[in-house]
């Protein structure tokens, strides 16, 4: 009669033993749904206003109508220029990043540091990731006062923490059994440093620098909201002032540089991973 | 033949011929040039036209590095006292980034799997939808938030929303990308019994990929809170607001607290969600 008796005796056998999670997946729904109504306490939202809905019009016919004329200014002003910022800012940040993390994640991988410096250096590394990017650009700003140069400093900071908790990561997967080998074959340090160290690291090492840049592309678009240059200052200028068919030529510039960016960064470190084809 | 095997030579291994070595048994191997002088030359230029580009200036560093280290000094030594006026905007903060993940995360599961290339087989969508993603995602949460200020007025809804559009692009991302890595032999057996692509999808994907989704939602709840805390940067409710005032008036002592506090939220935050995953993983 019933559609089961099509069903094998042990799979049933196997169904009726399978643990009935229906009263926990109810539980883990109602925390959930109860965190997001306690969330939705303090909200204001009181609907949309005539205003905002004007505001909202005018921010979609901005970016669909954008001032095409920004993007062939090649003054200090223009798009180019200010994407080139942009993406030196990133670019500069990153290497110095890179560069500086070294240290850091060799003194942090418990492969090679004892554990009492690793966890010394861990820590240095956290407390450098707790500040976010916007406030360590708030910080640097007293330093190298607004423009560019403060983001550079800024993005090489950082970026500090990340990029070492990935190079430890790489540091601690390390093959010794090559530099054994190296041993045995009487080279001397540096030499197992050339052929046995740095084969192993530089390939993660270049592709953690690259997915870091992406990253720090991105950041380096905000950062010019607190004057640390790029395309963020003019970005937000132009939406305080309301002038939309600008705001939707940087907007539309600012997504096709990072889809661009995200493309050739996956490929590369593609390649780094599957070795050069 | 010979034509086509000459094209598969890339530029630079014509222009800078292998070097041909010759083994004791007659054979002949090529090693191609080292390309490492190659790509120094060009980090090498791109390194003095993006120093040019930005004012590099070592000088700057050397003369002012004392104003930083009088600055950390200061937001390592906290002000214990400001710590309440730290917790309501904290509350906030959370709030809005619980609100503004649950939303995304949940807007996302659907998305991503119509941006999955062994679910949906229809080209055209599949590409629509993962360059709608990847739009999404290119813009960061602060654009979005002052976008949404503007548009919905002051407060915790424009940085929820903000987030929740952030939330959406990185987790459908992720959620896609996780859903093209299973295994696919449950859903074919689904769909030899006779069952439609959802039925399917339900019984023979979801159990799969619902761990590696909430390990998704955790990872994006604890970058939320991190990040959420300079959405009010732009009037979207949060710390954000009170890091730039107690920065313009340079209370540093106090801005070292909010930091105190965001980092002790976030590594809470982080052994909860440690201890969720050891659970659903």
């Amino acid at each position: 009669m019933s559609t089961t008796n099509h069903y094998n005796e042990n799979v049933l056998e196997k169904l009726a033993s399978e643990p009935n999670n229906l009263w926990k997946r109810i539980l883990i729904f109602l925390i959930i749904l109860g965190l997001v109504i306690w969330g939705n306490t303090g909200s204001n939202f009181t609907g949309i206003t005539e205003k905002g809905m004007n505001v909202a019009k005018a921010i979609l016919n901005g970016i669909t109508h954008p001032e095409t004329l920004l993007l062939f200014n090649f003054t200090s002003k223009g798009i180019p220029m200010l994407l080139l910022e942009t993406i030196s800012i990133a670019f500069l940040g990153t290497l110095i990043g890179a560069i500086l993390a070294i240290p850091f994640a060799f003194l942090s991988a418990t492969n090679i540091v004892p554990k009492w410096v690793s966890i010394i250096f861990r820590s240095i590394t956290m407390l450098i990731r707790t500040i976010p990017a916007l406030v360590w650009a708030l910080i640097w700003i007293r330093v190298t006062g607004p423009g560019p140069f403060c983001g550079v400093v800024t993005q090489s900071i950082a970026s500090i923490g990340m990029v070492s908790k990935m190079y430890i990561t790489a540091i601690e997967n390390l093959d010794t059994g090559v530099l054994e080998a190296l041993d045995a074959c009487g080279c001397n340090l540096f030499e197992k440093i050339r052929v046995g160290i740095i084969p192993q690291l530089s390939a993660s090492f270049i592709s953690t620098a690259i997915y870091r840049f992406d990253i720090n592309l991105k950041d380096a678009t905000i950062l010019g909201i607190v004057g640390a240059g790029g395309i963020g200052f003019p970005l937000t200028d132009a939406i305080a002032n309301a002038r939309w068919n600008r705001v939707g030529a940087f907007v539309i510039v600012l997504v096709l540089l990072v889809i661009v960016i995200e493309w050739i960064s996956t490929k590369i470190r593609a390649r780094l991973a599957h070795g050069r084809s | 033949m010979a034509k086509n095997k000459v094209e598969k030579v890339p530029l630079f291994d014509r222009i800078f011929k292998p070097e041909v070595i010759t083994l004791e048994n007659g054979h002949s191997v090529a090693r191609p040039k080292s390309r490492v002088p190659l790509i120094l030359a060009i980090l090498f230029v791109a390194i003095l036209i993006a120093a040019r580009a930005t004012g590099f200036d070592f000088n700057i560093l050397f003369n002012r590095i004392n104003q930083l280290t009088v600055i950390l000094g200061k937001i390592f030594n906290p002000n214990w006292s400001f710590f309440p006026k730290v917790l309501p905007p904290l509350i906030g903060t959370i709030k809005m980034s619980i609100v503004g993940t649950v939303v995304g995360c949940v807007v996302a599961l659907p998305v991503s799997i119509f941006a999955s290339s062994n679910i949906n087989k229809n080209k055209p969508t599949l590409l629509i939808i993962r360059f709608i993603i990847s739009v999404v995602r290119s813009l960061p949460a602060i654009v979005y938030a002052y976008f949404f200020v503007l548009v919905f007025g002051l407060g915790t809804f424009a940085g929820s929303l903000a987030i929740a559009f952030f939330t959406f692009g990185i987790v459908a991302k992720m959620l896609y990308e996780n859903i093209e890595t299973i295994d696919m032999g449950p859903y074919e057996a689904m769909t030899s019994f006779g069952a439609n692509t959802l039925e399917s999808f339900w019984t023979a994907c979801l159990p799969q990929i619902l761990p590696q989704f909430f390990d998704n939602c955790l990872y994006c709840f604890e970058l939320n809170v991190r990040n959420s805390s300079i959405l009010g940067y732009v009037g979207a409710g949060g710390l954000g607001l009170l890091i730039n005032e107690r920065v313009g008036l340079r209370q540093y002592n106090d801005v070292g607290m909010i930091l105190l506090t965001i980092f002790v939220v976030v590594m809470t935050i982080d052994l909860v969600n440690d201890y969720i995953r050891s659970k659903i993983i």
